[in-house]
């Protein structure tokens, strides 16, 4: 047989290898960095139809947060304000601005204003509020330093990575329950690690690793 | 090797005892029969690959191709739909996906155990078929790895079975026999991918010689790897070849054993059993052997290969058949007697209701192909009737599918509480998946004819015949003492 291979064709195994090791690399790492939730999720910014700025009503204005979102600390479920909480001051500030008519129609007619829903746990995961205020976890671990936001966006992943990190560590995220609202709140005790060992000693908190804790 | 007892310095009575006796003097029988010398094997296999591609081969894998596409279809149904299209139900959570994964993993077993142990043990005969069973045994691994793979509902994530850092911060369960599974599977089709090529190379390098068209000196010449057959290549040849025998040895025994702790790990009467591991490998190779005769005596006759697959060839499979379908009904007759000895009633239920409940039917077509049949091999008459052989391995397949349907399938359907018992039934959807893996199989196994050397060329050279050894008279029919 003649030969028919040049000599460079010694070469090309490895070169087949090189190529596929980099090739099964560069998808590994594409993988990593597109498909994960937080490049998906984080920074998730959507234009509400009411542009809402939170930094100015808590900032400013002082609101808790639970004068709007009422229950947080009572219900697995966060709500989101009717027009009427609005309207308890709206009625009388700023009660003829442009940017408000969604809302003054929503509370004539009594159709909500549909709200983007931005923080959307799958529908497998079953996430109480109540239990994580009421235990020293603050709204900032999650949603970001809403207190600071001119329009709300998803700041955190969500990824369930995300969830075991505080689940298997809560004392490095715990803080005083009176604190929990406060989102700026900083420990400021040199001696807070051992009290937040004490906390989530004290205040039996638990939170399950296993799989039926979350996907019951 | 029958030496005469004259050369052998016996004392005086046990010769006058051997005298008297005449034991037969049993000559070694030879490996290729007719004499048939190195150019007429070259030329032999080398043909099957290099000839006008026959018709039947075309008709052959226009219907394998065909019968295919009921997996595909099957699969993309299930995925599309859910897996509720499958007739698994509470409580039985693993139905036919599971019984034909161990089935056709257990039919790899035969390759791996003629070409690693056989290898070990220096049995020549495996030379004839070693490269027919060790590429079923690749193809059958293919065909056995469909089923988990979907069996785990969002296929998508089926990556999530290896342990790589992900988004959801947890390892898979290092504690489940599953995940083993996951491991001694992929180990165990590298390997033995990474050995049937090996074994092909020098062939390959053959083939890339004798080639005509331009196409096949590129396809066998990228494929020989620049085999040039020196004493350098052929040294670090054998020693690779060792090592990988030395490395699947191990595998042998270990896939089987995990994948009967995927059962034998749980704690339901009738999968609980320490007996498993054994009877599991023993089974497998039985099943495998079974698959190997089914495709070796067509080929044997299509091919004209008569010469090379003898009936000592054969022979030693049937009797492998048999010796292994014996240690499987060995172990059926012992968990019997385990359940009665153990006097733990829900193991006693179990078995009872096996071979009498529900599925009884299952349980009786199991013990007649698997327990009757292979004793049939005792006879020197059966095992040369080839037509015979070749129904009976095809009893052996089936015998060893429903074995593996009674163990999954009766243990779930009525386990402690009998409020929770139920009734299992595949659907249409099962029976089109499953069929369409035959068809899987058969396609990739005729593509492997066509295109690959059937036999090992260089190694049945080497090992099989007189002549590869004129001088050091180690080959046994070279050996002064022999006929």
């Amino acid at each position: 047989m003649s030969n028919i291979f040049p000599e460079v064709a010694n070469k090309v195994p490895r070169w087949i290898l090189f190529g596929l090791t980099l090739k099964v690399l560069a998808i590994i790492a594409g993988l990593y960095y597109y498909f994960t939730p937080s490049y998906t999720r984080a920074g998730y910014q959507p234009v509400q139809p009411v542009s809402f700025d939170h930094s100015l009503h808590v900032k400013q204005v002082g609101l808790d947060c639970r004068y709007c979102h009422t229950f947080v600390d009572r219900s697995e479920h966060s709500t989101v304000p009717s027009s009427n909480t609005c309207m308890n001051c709206h009625s009388v500030v700023k009660a003829d601005s442009d940017k408000l008519a969604l809302v003054r129609e929503s509370y004539q007619t009594g159709e909500s204003i549909e709200w983007v829903k931005i923080h959307d746990t799958p529908d497998y995961v079953y996430f109480n509020h109540a239990v994580h205020v009421n235990r020293g976890v603050s709204c900032v671990h999650c949603h970001g330093q809403v207190d600071e936001m001119e329009e709300v966006y998803h700041a955190k992943s969500f990824t369930m990575n995300f969830c075991l990190d505080c689940h298997r560590n809560p004392e490095e995220f715990i803080r005083p329950v009176d604190k929990v609202y406060d989102l700026q709140w900083e420990p400021e005790d040199p001696e807070w690690e051992e009290q937040a060992q004490a906390f989530v000693h004290d205040w039996k908190v638990m939170p399950p690793e296993s799989c039926s804790g979350c996907h019951r | 090797m029958a030496h005469k007892a004259e050369d052998l310095n016996l004392p005086a009575e046990t010769q006058i005892l051997i005298a008297e006796a005449k034991p037969v003097d049993m000559p070694r029988r030879e490996l290729v029969e007719n004499n048939r010398d190195y150019n007429w094997i070259t030329e032999k296999i080398c043909g099957i690959v290099e000839d006008k591609t026959p018709t039947w081969w075309w008709v052959c894998i226009s219907i394998a191709g065909l019968v295919a596409t009921y997996t595909l279809a099957g699969l993309v149904y299930l995925v599309s739909t859910g897996v509720g299209v499958w007739g698994l139900n509470n409580p039985v959570n693993w139905g036919w996906a599971i019984v034909n994964f161990v089935f056709w993993i257990g039919i790899g077993h035969a390759g791996t155990l003629i070409s690693a142990i056989l290898c070990l043990l220096k049995q020549r005969w495996r030379t004839s078929i070693n490269r027919t069973a060790e590429a079923m045994t690749i193809f059958a691994v293919v065909c056995a790895g469909i089923f988990p793979l979907f069996h785990v509902g969002r296929v998508w994530f089926a990556w999530w079975l290896f342990p790589l850092p992900n988004a959801n911060g947890i390892w898979p369960n290092f504690r489940s026999p599953l995940e083993w599974d996951v491991f001694a599977v992929s180990t165990y089709f590298t390997v033995s991918a990474l050995f049937w090529y090996m074994g092909m190379i020098p062939d390959l390098g053959l083939l890339r010689d004798r080639a005509k068209s331009l196409w096949r000196k590129y396809f066998y010449g990228a494929l020989a790897m620049g085999w040039r057959n020196s004493a350098r290549h052929w040294k670090n040849y054998e020693m690779a070849y060792l090592t990988l025998a030395g490395l699947s040895t191990p595998l042998v025994l270990s896939v089987h054993t995990i994948v009967s702790f995927d059962f034998a790990a749980s704690i339901l009467p009738g999968w609980h059993t320490t007996i498993f591991p054994p009877y599991f490998v023993a089974g497998a190779i039985f099943s495998g052997f079974g698959m190997v005769l089914t495709l070796m005596l067509p080929l044997r006759s299509v091919f004209k290969l008569h010469d090379l697959i003898t009936q000592y060839h054969i022979d030693c499979m049937c009797k492998i058949t048999l010796a292994t379908g014996s240690m499987v009904g060995y172990a059926y007759a012992m968990e019997f007697f385990i359940a009665w000895y153990g006097a733990n009633s829900f193991e006693a239920f179990a078995f009872i209701n096996r071979a009498g409940g529900q599925y009884w039917w299952a349980y009786w077509i199991m013990i007649s192909c698997n327990v009757i049949t292979p004793q049939l091999f005792w006879f020197k008459w059966v095992r040369e009737n080839t037509t015979l052989v070749w129904v009976m391995s095809l009893f052996v397949n089936v015998g060893m599918w429903f074995e593996r349907f009674v163990i999954t399938v009766t243990s779930l359907a009525n386990d402690f509480l009998p409020s929770s018992w139920g009734y299992y039934s595949p659907t249409i959807v099962d029976i089109y998946t499953y069929i369409g893996t035959f068809g899987l199989f058969s396609f990739l196994f005729l593509l492997f004819l066509r295109f690959l050397p059937l036999i090992a060329i260089a190694e049945i050279k080497a090992l099989a015949l007189p002549q590869a050894d004129p001088h050091n008279e180690d080959h046994p029919l070279n050996q002064k003492s022999s006929k």
